[in-house]
């Protein structure tokens, strides 16, 4: 079944039909694993992969590193899911190495993530520090390579 | 003036135009037209086709093959290698073939790296007939073995296969063609077109015929890594007596997606491929050293680096395999390669009248069967090296077209 999860990380817009037909499974079988992962969470939702360059807008995103005091019981949860929580962010990944947390915001201008981050973020009791890497350019994310040359000349017929 | 320009005229008048198609070779001229050619000229330029025609992966190299070949160009390496290849791709090529077909060849001296399987095909046979030697192969089969063969003024023996044997050449298939004038069989295991594989009683009764009939075997297994139904490729080369008299071809153009890299290689006894290399080397030199250290990286990072390839290739080969029979074509589930070659015969139309009919009503190419031979007639191979969303839309647009005749 493992298969028919990596299938659905690559192209989760593919009818129930389709993706039995390529493993060779029954469409019926299909549906009913896809609905019971559904209801148990192990699938949380379905998104579109937008390429940043093209999308219309201009949002920012930063990536920012959080150092912070762990907490006597619980270590980083409390403060990590109460940071995970805000809108603004988009992901939030507990990490080893120099910094505790990392945390992707998303946000209109610099500004408006600037003023989360010295608002909301940082005063958060238990946050000692916070780095803030403002994104450039996107090459890769959730394993689509953005900004590629385009589709390869192929020959229609060919020995 | 005037009078020097008609001088001029005149003058130029008088040379009669060559007849150049009067110095071609003449055993050149006995070759038709691809069947091939004629097809792609008829799909070129129309960019609203599916096609089901190609002959390759449709997947990009590898990464850590492309990576490779960039590395190797990062340093510098540009130069020749020894005409029979670079040492070190030699030998894992040995390491490989041992491994995988279970036969072992010295890389100093028992492995020549060439221009594709073609180059090495063409060599064998260069290096081994004489005008008038007949060479049997069977068909249908790749579009290059009887010109091959003719090119190297032998006599090309073809050997139909049949749909009821999965397009297996059967021995005694084979035992009616040979005579006292036979010198090669020509096989190729998985088949292009067919997806065709050999049993390994067929192989076993081919091998006894050969070993009988004293005969040389050329054996181009270009798709062997793309076997299905968990089944393991067997090579003639492996089988007790054969590989003294077995020249073993294999490349890394399909199972590594590497077409465009033009790398293949020839296993044989040291005396068959110093008479390939003596050729080899006045025509070629040697293969680009770019796509030898390609070739390299490939074979170190061997079958992980083709299994998801693999897999998707099998999906397609079923998903297509049913669709067809569900829709009433026959057609037969092929254990190789990545090619289907349904029986279209029932419709009443040759093979190339059905697939120019289908390519205009629905523009869905997929190659004559007749392309590959005369048995060919009657069938049309259709590659699966080609996206899901395309396969399934081609089919559909197949059920279509049959539903018009």
């Amino acid at each position: 079944m493992n298969d028919l999860l990596n299938l659905l990380r690559r192209d989760a817009r593919r009818s129930a039909g389709e993706l039995a037909a390529q493993l060779s499974l029954n469409e019926a079988d299909v549906e009913a694993q896809i609905a019971e992962w559904e209801k148990d969470g192990t699938i949380r939702g379905y998104q579109a992969m937008i390429d940043p360059a093209l999308e219309e807008g201009d949002d920012v995103t930063a990536f920012i590193e959080v150092r912070m005091t762990p907490e006597r019981g619980g270590g980083f949860d409390r403060i990590a899911r109460r940071i995970a929580h805000f809108d603004q962010v988009t992901s939030c990944y507990l990490s080893s190495g120099g910094f505790d947390l990392l945390v992707v915001v998303k946000g209109r201008d610099l500004l408006s993530v600037a003023a989360f981050v010295s608002e909301k973020l940082s005063t958060i009791e238990g946050v000692i520090s916070t780095a803030t890497h403002f994104r450039l350019k996107s090459y890769k994310e959730n394993g689509f390579l953005f900004g590629d040359d385009g589709d390869v000349e192929r020959l229609p017929v060919s020995p | 003036m005037m009078a020097m320009l008609s001088a001029f005229q005149s003058r130029h008048k008088l040379i009669a135009p060559m007849d150049l198609n009067s110095k071609l070779a003449s055993h050149l001229q006995t070759i038709p037209r691809s069947g091939i050619r004629d097809f792609f000229e008829l799909v070129i330029g129309r960019d609203d086709v599916i096609s089901l025609g190609v002959g390759e992966p449709d997947f990009v190299t590898p990464w850590p093959i492309r990576e490779a070949a960039m590395r190797s160009l990062d340093r510098g390496e540009t130069s020749y290698t020894s005409n029979l290849g670079l040492l070190s791709l030699r030998e894992k090529i040995s390491e490989y073939v041992e491994t995988f077909f279970n036969v072992p060849y010295r890389g100093s001296d028992e492995v020549l790296i060439t221009v594709g399987v073609s180059e090495a095909l063409d060599l064998a046979l260069r290096a081994l007939v004489n005008p008038g030697d007949e060479v049997i192969y069977h068909e249908p089969c790749y579009v290059s073995y009887s010109p091959s063969i003719v090119m190297s003024h032998g006599v090309a023996v073809g050997v139909a296969t049949k749909k009821e044997d999965g397009f297996s050449l059967k021995p005694e298939a084979l035992a009616a063609v040979i005579t006292s004038r036979t010198k090669i069989v020509m096989l190729n295991f998985p088949t292009n077109p067919t997806g065709a594989v050999a049993s390994r009683e067929d192989l076993e009764g081919i091998a006894r015929l050969c070993i009988e009939h004293d005969l040389i075997v050329i054996s181009d297994e270009i798709y062997s890594e793309l076997r299905y139904d968990e089944e393991e490729h067997l090579s003639i080369a492996a089988l007790p007596g054969m590989r003294e008299r077995t020249i073993l071809l294999h490349g890394f153009s399909k199972a590594f997606a590497m077409t465009g890299f033009r790398l293949g290689y020839a296993c044989a006894p040291t005396v068959l491929i110093e008479a390939m290399m003596k050729i080899h080397q006045y025509g070629i030199l040697c293969a680009p050293i770019t796509s030898q250290a390609a070739a390299l990286e490939a074979l170190t990072g061997g079958e992980d680096l083709y299994l998801s390839m693999k897999e998707s290739y099998h999906q397609r080969r079923d998903f297509l395999v049913e669709r067809f029979n569900e829709m009433g074509i026959d057609c037969h589930c092929p254990g190789g390669a990545f090619y289907v070659f349904p029986d279209i015969s029932k419709f009443g139309l040759s093979s190339k009248d059905f697939a120019i009919g289908l390519l205009e009503s629905e523009q869905v190419a997929a190659v004559p069967g007749d392309a590959f031979g005369e048995s060919g007639e009657g069938f049309l191979r259709c590659c699966y090296a080609t996206g899901m969303d395309d396969l399934k839309s081609a089919m559909d647009s197949i059920e279509r077209y049959i539903g018009t005749l």
